[in-house]
């Protein structure tokens, strides 16, 4: 069946040209409906030079140098000589660290202003709802990307809400000024699904004396949703050996896609007996979880995480809203890294998106008081390679190595702390942001003539 | 009066500890007060209050030393707008009483009732360096029932007893849009409720003898609601007043001008738009120096900026933290403000002696002055930074415990974590 997929897809890439389009599109006939027409901005060579250099990997480079070109690191050390032609940024004094990836974010879905009409992220009218795309209701001129721009974030993954148990697929998005959603898609990164445990969807439907008013209910309907999906899958499959192909369902398409693979299953989910039963139900159907999200007592199962390889995208400070989230713990970051598990800090906030890199240091700081050692080098990973591996774009972004696409911030100092300030921005070696150039600093179409929005600011 | 003798003798009852005799030496300390910061010094605690702060002060004889080896010692910092003890899990009903709906109880909600020193929360925010808090009663809105006033506010500890300091430090009052959905979807509305309700309040206060005789007009509110808004309307308690549009913000000022009622803004979005006319009229400010979002229609020209810019007006400004639970994050609020431009001093100020001043509470606590309160934190850092960490907190001058139900939480998992990698470096 993947086969099927990858075949379908491979044709239809070919005739949109050549812009790669989602890593597998699931069992669609049209794997690629609302393809990206994000082109990288061209621009000269640049080299950064004498910045500390978090590269992501988990190296420090105390005094180094990072070349660019064509939007992708050309190169990256201690030790590098800059080519003639190639525009240089005078790193001394700063810090570099990939461009920062927010895991989890609502922007362009639940934006800002707040009114009734904007709220898009949770379609609250049924618990599962596979068959609705974040993608759809994305709002560029959310005033809140360019927030996150400011703060460093070149890559966000914008998920519908948790109300559902399935709240529909998830886009992932270059942090670029833009007039449509398909201009900041990133190209080829892989879909995926938002799944809900607890007490947001039991909550949401059990208040409406619907299905699930439990615990025991979320889990039922799951089974049921992968039950169809596995059922819909087969006739896909017969139908790639010659069979008549069954009628397209936009829902079925999407969990079909999770059970073959290609769309990435990322689960909010607080508590760690409801994340071991996931994992199980999972295992159930056949596919595998990519991220527990908010996932505030994955230190309590840190080991059997890091076995699975499931990321945990979760944060410092936020705890007690919920029974489920009482447990929190400040250091749930770092104990999930000192398992050996993939630790992410995410926002799940508009606010808080624009400074992932305190929130790291909030996590990093406890640790370290808990006798966790965890270097800065190692620490950067949480908001940069980390999200990217959740994302399925880690062989493209996340890292300062060569081949990489060239996203990277420019701190005026120690990323961890509460003084850093990302003082410039690139995507794709192209300049975003820049506190110093107004170029760099407009706001969306929304704030243009509204109060307030007079320089200076 | 009543409740502050009775405080008085509570703390005659205090537990031995609060007597013992502690000298800190060797820190760094920033007073917040006309010392200023004390590159080393030593601070003298007895009884529970400060005696004695300065470089060249002697150690008590048979006091317990504290070395604090060159680090930074603040006062203990005020979360202003806070639900401590007031709040356990924000969702559970039964377990949030920030607000009511009953009726006849708006203005004279007062937080000081109810509290529960045993909350969770306290000691996670005391991790964070708060010692002190003002717990402010939020809406609670049912349909169809107007509620001008969310209820009173008051001053609580998070360390010794009693809890409650001082009830009544402020009446809360949504102005702004919100204000307007409660006085059926207007502003206008709300103002002209008002002006109503302070001239109700004003006749009942002349005339209560008369009112419960049956022979005044009708009040728009409840007997209870109506005293406790005398000392509104006479100046004694001040309006802490939700609003964020700059033009709110001046209807605000001229309210307050035109009903001679003291005010603090809360929220003020906008207020850098309109910084001259609030330091003008001398009405200090609460905010969140990290909002800035353009979250509605009145908080369009919200900006990272917005207390740097009023403090630099002259405007006295105290900082909030993140609410409820996420109070702990006040000390990093301030420190984005520092990051913005704000002197890192004044980002200290707006987190201790600030809220103390704009709370009335500033002869008790918020500095480290001889014969204030001994609150008291040591930090391994900048008190302001993500990556620094209290290491002691003396509150009333008893140490206070370095744990929360979290650290415990985190303590029985770490072992299982630890030994999960080593058993990996074994394969």
């Amino acid at each position: 069946m993947k086969r099927v997929a990858t075949i379908l897809f491979l044709a239809a890439a070919c005739a949109a040209g050549a812009q790669p389009g989602p890593q597998g599109a699931g069992a669609a006939a049209t794997p690629d409906p609302f393809p990206s027409t994000y082109r990288p901005t061209p621009v000269s060579p640049m080299a950064i030079t004498g910045a500390r250099i978090l590269t992501g990997t988990g190296a420090e480079i105390a005094d180094g140098t990072i070349l660019v070109r064509d939007g992708l690191i050309e190169a990256v050390g201690g030790n590098l000589a800059v080519p003639a032609g190639y525009e240089v940024v005078d790193g001394r004094g700063r810090w570099v660290t990939p461009g920062l990836i927010d895991a989890h974010s609502h922007l362009g879905v639940s934006s800002s202003p707040n009114t009734p009409l904007s709220g898009d992220h949770n379609e609250g009218t049924a618990p599962n709802t596979a068959e609705v795309w974040a993608e759809h209701a994305v709002w560029p001129q959310d005033p809140q990307f360019r927030l996150a721009r400011a703060g460093g974030v070149t890559t966000l993954m914008i998920l519908p809400g948790s109300g559902n148990l399935i709240g529909g697929r998830s886009v992932t998005l270059r942090n670029v000024p833009a007039a449509t959603v398909q201009a900041m898609k990133f190209p080829g990164a892989p879909y995926g699904v938002k799944m809900a445990c607890g007490e947001n969807p039991k909550r949401s439907y059990g208040a409406r004396n619907r299905s699930p008013a439990t615990r025991m209910g979320n889990v039922a309907l799951f089974r049921r949703a992968f039950i169809d999906a596995a059922d819909y899958a087969r006739r896909l499959d017969r139908a790639g050996s010659g069979g008549d192909p069954p009628r397209r369902d936009l829902q079925l398409e999407t969990l079909a896609g999770v059970l073959d693979g290609d769309i990435l299953v990322q689960n909010h989910c607080y508590r760690a007996d409801e994340m071991a039963i996931m994992i199980d139900m999972g295992r159930e159907f056949g596919f595998t979880i990519r991220a527990f999200h908010h996932a505030t007592e994955a230190y309590k199962i840190a080991p059997m995480l890091a076995r699975e390889g499931i990321c945990v995208a979760t944060w410092a400070s936020s705890w007690g809203s919920k029974m489920e989230a009482l447990d929190a713990v400040e250091e749930n970051a770092p104990m999930v890294h000192a398992a050996g598990g993939c630790a992410i800090i995410h926002s799940d906030d508009a606010t808080l998106g624009q400074r992932l890199n305190q929130e790291a240091g909030i996590a990093l700081a406890a640790g370290r008081r808990a006798g966790i050692d965890v270097s800065d080098g190692e620490a950067i990973r949480w908001i940069t390679a980390n999200p990217a591996r959740a994302l399925g774009i880690e062989e493209r972004v996340g890292t300062i190595e060569p081949g990489r696409m060239a996203d990277l911030v420019l701190w005026s100092a120690n990323p961890f702390t509460v003084y850093a300030l990302a003082e410039r921005v690139w995507i794709d070696g192209a300049p975003v942001w820049d506190r110093t150039d107004p170029r760099y600093q407009a706001p969306s179409d929304f704030l243009l003539g509204q109060p307030g929005q007079q320089a200076p600011r | 009066m009543i409740a502050r003798c009775l405080a008085a003798l509570l703390a005659l009852a205090a537990p031995p500890a609060a007597a013992e005799t502690v000298a800190i030496v060797n820190g760094r300390i920033a007073t917040m007060g006309p010392a200023g910061t004390i590159e080393r010094g030593t601070i003298v605690l007895t009884d529970g209050r400060i005696a004695a702060v300065g470089a060249d002060i002697a150690v008590p004889a048979g006091a317990r030393t504290v070395e604090a080896e060159g680090r930074i010692v603040t006062p203990g910092f005020i979360a202003s707008g806070a639900g401590l003890g007031l709040i356990e899990v924000r969702s559970v009903d039964a377990a949030n009483d920030r607000g009511a709906n009953m009726a006849g109880i708006s203005a004279a909600f007062d937080a000081g009732y109810g509290l529960n020193p045993d909350s969770l929360l306290i000691p996670v925010a005391r991790l964070g360096g708060i010692t002190r808090a003002i717990a402010t009663p939020v809406y609670d809105d049912a349909p169809g029932r107007e509620l001008l006033f969310a209820g009173q506010a008051a001053a609580v500890a998070l360390g010794g007893r009693p809890m409650l300091v001082r009830r009544g430090v402020a009446m809360v009052l949504e102005m702004g849009e919100a204000g307007a959905e409660r006085a059926g979807g207007a502003r206008a509305a709300e103002r002209v409720a008002l002006r109503a309700v302070f001239a109700d309040v004003r006749d009942f206060a002349r005339r209560r003898a008369a009112y419960d005789r049956g022979e005044t007009r009708d009040y728009l509110l409840s007997r209870a609601d109506l005293e406790a808004l005398v000392p509104v309307v006479e100046g004694r308690m001040p309006l802490l007043v939700g609003v964020d549009r700059a033009s709110d913000i001046r209807d605000v000022l001229a309210l307050a001008r035109e009903e001679e009622l003291r005010v603090i803004l809360v929220g003020a979005a906008e207020g850098w738009r309109v910084a001259a006319d609030i330091a003008a009229a001398q009405v200090p400010v609460l905010l969140t120096p990290v909002d800035n979002l353009p979250a509605s229609f009145e908080s369009l020209g919200a900006t990272l900026g917005n207390a740097g810019r009023l403090i630099a007006s002259g405007v006295l400004v105290g900082f909030q933290g993140n609410g409820n639970h996420r109070e702990r994050e006040l000390r990093y609020n301030a420190g984005n403000a520092v990051a913005a431009g704000l002197p890192w001093e004044q980002g200290l100020a707006a987190i201790t002696i600030n809220p103390a001043r704009i709370f009335g509470l500033a002869d008790r606590i918020g500095s480290i002055e001889p014969g204030k309160e001994a609150d008291l934190v040591i930090w391994d850092g900048d008190p302001l930074d993500t990556l620094g960490r209290p290491v002691a907190i003396f509150i009333r001058g008893e140490a206070q415990p370095m744990i929360s139900r979290q650290t415990e939480l985190r303590d029985r998992y770490l072992p299982a974590v630890r030994a999960s990698t080593s058993e990996g470096a074994e394969r």
